[in-house]
């Protein structure tokens, strides 16, 4: 292909013209700032400001689906008290969040020390590690939903056929194993981010530290009590922000293991307020359940990076 | 579809600036519409995946043909799961665009009443043509003043249940009444044959059961006037009581978590004796007879009959799902969408659909219980007039948005499934009216 002429000309930097107005406005840092900045607020303004604001507007308003409603001011919220769905749906969301929460770290922050020693296979190990977080949560929702159907459930042959059970445990159809059941595949589908993520935090810790703590006397669980630990700690609490966030606002996983059921016992914000805005229409009250959990995010949110700032000071 | 490029774009524009009396592209794009010519005349159909397969392959290999050639129209048709429509439905609607006509379940026109076309002349005109519309179809596409969606057809929902089972125990007919059902269904648990039904939330199964077993007591959710909530009754309480003790006795207690697939699977393994369904298990086991087997080897479908749920004592009744075409008020073809829907709703296109349905679903109007399909397969009869024995959730009351909400949030299903796991009946009750109350307050 012929090149046109003019660019493969290089001119000279002498010889170049004055700059123009936008180059000498660009060299200005607070302009130049403004315009590297744009890209990233016009996103975050788009995708998470606007639907939040539209969200808060919705939430205030009686608006149906095609219908923009009018201003009712806190009326919704005040309906949600007096909803006893609601309340079950706020205590089995603390429930399931607090639960979860506490297994996957424990198990990730244990899964991630192994990953951490030297072994054969390590890289594969690890790649294999992170399959559960991979795979879209439906789809291996849906193979959990056939592990604990209530007549072909493989948990339940195996048990059988072991001699542990004698009857059929009924996992999604009690109000109580149904809870346990959609909590183990949380914390199933949790745990590898929770690994991986602390075992990148591993990995910063200079092996010198534990050398010289081990030189010292420093026992296993002493080691990892004064060294590791409060080194960890900074990566930690991000990923328990993260994961408290996402677990608050689980959806998926209640969708298809039980719909919310039975009788509710599964029921979380995000299903409830599925059920309510999408199910029966009423988009301002569907809002309403969403955004009721936003002041208990905003918390856990302030709390925790407070306390990381204060680590980093120190 | 022609190109008009650019340039021709405005050079028709200036032209339609005549014809329209409009001032070129300016009006135009004060109208906020393409112009006539330049609109692509297709119609975009939302529906669900078919429970039978064979329906969806004919609209789209077939139908969706012949619908060009016959309206000059490109019909597209989109199918998804039937647990999405809702939310499809909702997008569009708020965003403005997206199908043309979607063909929704349940009383769901109600919900989107303000987004839909009046179809009002389109429906009587069908009504009339067809035998008139059951009264289930009626009531959850017309606000009581005019047609906000043209009905489709009706899913009967019936009691598939083993025959060989049944008579092993002495039935050689289906129970007539719920205590005869219990009492059949005690001998058949003690055998490991259960009944299957789902008390879980699902939209399907659940509902259908729950509903008219409550109407069936004589219970209701409000009177005729739509207000008064009239659920904690006696003869609620009767009905709770009843069927927390039915539930230990004869049904299958994994049925609190199914969904409306589990109960297919149940009984096409041969783990229940009976179980509320539309026709879809008959038919497939009828369709893979080498496949589904009894525990003696032979064909399964040979061994499935058809009832209606049992009486109660207030009478016999059934909810079977309507479905019907909303004609979407943000649609830029309405005019050619309109024309489809009666195409596709006259005689003689809407017949090769119904009959490839094999009777699992029944038309919305009385002709077709005279169809010669109900001639070819005498177990399928018990749906051919199962519409006529429908009623609607939120009876007394109108099928409206409180019916609505108090179906989406399971109440009535939840208000059994709580009983049946240990609450007291007065307790569940209780609690179900005071939601009721919440809802139409």
């Amino acid at each position: 292909m012929a090149v046109p002429y003019a660019l493969t000309e290089r001119p000279s930097y002498a010889g170049a013209p004055r700059r123009g107005p936008v180059t000498r406005l660009l060299e200005d840092q607070r302009w130049l700032a403004a315009v590297l900045l744009a890209p990233t607020i016009v996103l975050l303004g788009l995708f998470i400001a606007y639907p939040f604001v539209k969200g808060v507007e919705l939430s205030v308003t009686d608006a149906t689906v095609g219908v923009a409603g009018h201003f009712v001011g806190l009326r919704n919220f005040a309906a949600l008290m007096g909803d006893s769905i609601f309340r079950i749906a706020v205590a089995n969301t603390f429930l399931y969040t607090a639960v979860t929460t506490v297994f996957k770290l424990a198990l990730g922050l244990w899964l991630a020390l192994l990953l951490n020693r030297h072994f054969k296979g390590k890289a594969l190990t690890r790649a294999f590690v992170l399959l559960p977080f991979i795979i879209p949560t439906v789809l291996s929702t849906f193979a959990w939903k056939w592990m604990f159907d209530p007549t072909f459930s493989v948990i339940n042959w195996t048990l059988f056929r072991l001699g542990l059970i004698h009857a059929r445990i009924n996992w999604l159809g009690d109000p109580g194993l149904a809870m346990v059941s959609v909590i183990i595949v949380n914390i199933w589908r949790g745990v590898p981010f929770y690994a991986i993520s602390l075992l990148a935090g591993l990995q910063t810790i200079n092996p010198e530290l534990q050398e010289a703590a081990a030189i010292d006397g420093a026992r296993p669980w002493q080691r990892f009590r004064y060294v590791t630990w409060p080194l960890l700690l900074p990566v930690t609490m991000v990923v328990v922000l993260f994961s408290i966030i996402q677990t608050f606002a689980d959806f998926q996983l209640v969708y298809v293991l039980t719909g919310g059921g039975p009788a509710n016992a599964t029921q979380l914000f995000a299903t409830y307020a599925y059920q309510i805005g999408v199910g029966t229409g009423l988009l301002s009250q569907g809002a309403a359940v969403s955004l009721a959990m936003f002041p208990v995010l905003l918390v856990v949110v302030i709390v925790q990076l407070l306390y990381i700032r204060r680590v980093e000071i120190h | 579809m022609a190109r008009i490029g650019r340039r021709k774009l405005l050079k028709l524009a200036g032209a339609g600036a005549v014809a329209a009396r409009s001032g070129g592209i300016a009006a135009i794009l004060a109208a906020g519409r393409a112009p006539a010519y330049a609109q692509a005349s297709s119609v975009h159909w939302l529906r669900w995946n078919d429970f039978v397969p064979a329906s969806d392959e004919l609209l789209k290999k077939e139908i969706a043909p012949a619908a060009e050639k016959a309206l000059g129209i490109k019909l597209n048709i989109e199918t998804i799961n039937g647990n999405d429509l809702q939310a499809r439905t909702t997008s569009a609607i708020q965003s403005g665009s997206g199908p043309d006509v979607i063909c929704a379940l349940n009383n769901w026109p109600q919900l989107y009443a303000e987004s839909v076309v009046d179809v009002s002349d389109l429906a009587e005109e069908i009504g009339k043509a067809q035998g008139g519309f059951y009264e289930e179809s009626k009531v959850v596409a017309n606000d009581g003043k005019k047609w906000i969606a043209l009905p489709w057809c009706v899913l009967g929902a019936m009691i598939c249940y083993r025959k060989s089972w049944f008579a092993e125990e002495g039935a050689n007919k289906f129970p007539e009444t719920w205590e005869e059902y219990r009492a059949l269904g005690k001998k058949l648990k003690a055998k490991g044959r259960p009944i299957g039904q789902t008390l879980g939330h699902t939209f399907g199964d659940a509902p259908t059961f729950t509903y008219p077993y409550l109407w069936s007591w004589g219970g209701k959710e409000v009177e005729a006037d739509g207000k008064t909530v009239v659920l904690d009754s006696k003869a609620t309480v009767d009905s709770v009581k009843f069927m927390t003790g039915f539930w230990k006795d004869a049904h299958d207690e994994g049925g609190l978590a199914w969904d409306d697939t589990n109960n297919n699977r149940a009984f096409l393994s041969g783990t229940i004796s009976a179980t509320l369904n539309g026709a879809s298990i008959y038919l497939l086991a009828k369709s893979k007879p080498d496949t589904y087997l009894t525990e003696k080897g032979t064909p399964l479908w040979e061994d499935i009959l058809h009832s209606p749920l049992p009486k109660g004592p207030a009478g016999q009744f059934g909810y079977h799902l309507p479905m019907s075409n909303m004609l979407m008020s943000y649609s830029k073809n309405q005019k050619g969408a309109k024309e489809f829907l009666r195409w596709i709703t006259s005689k003689e296109i809407y017949e090769k659909w119904f009959t490839s349905q094999q009777g699992y679903s029944v038309g919305a109007t009385t002709i077709w219980e005279n169809d010669p399909l109900w001639q070819k397969d005498p177990v399928m009869l018990p749906f051919r007039a199962a519409a006529r024995a429908g009623r609607f959730p939120g009876y007394a009351g109108p099928a409206d948005r409180h019916a609505a909400e108090g179906l989406s949030k399971y109440l009535i299903t939840d208000m059994y499934a709580k009983a049946v796991q240990g609450m007291p009946a007065e307790d569940s009750v209780k609690w179900a009216a005071e939601e009721f109350k919440k809802i139409h307050a």
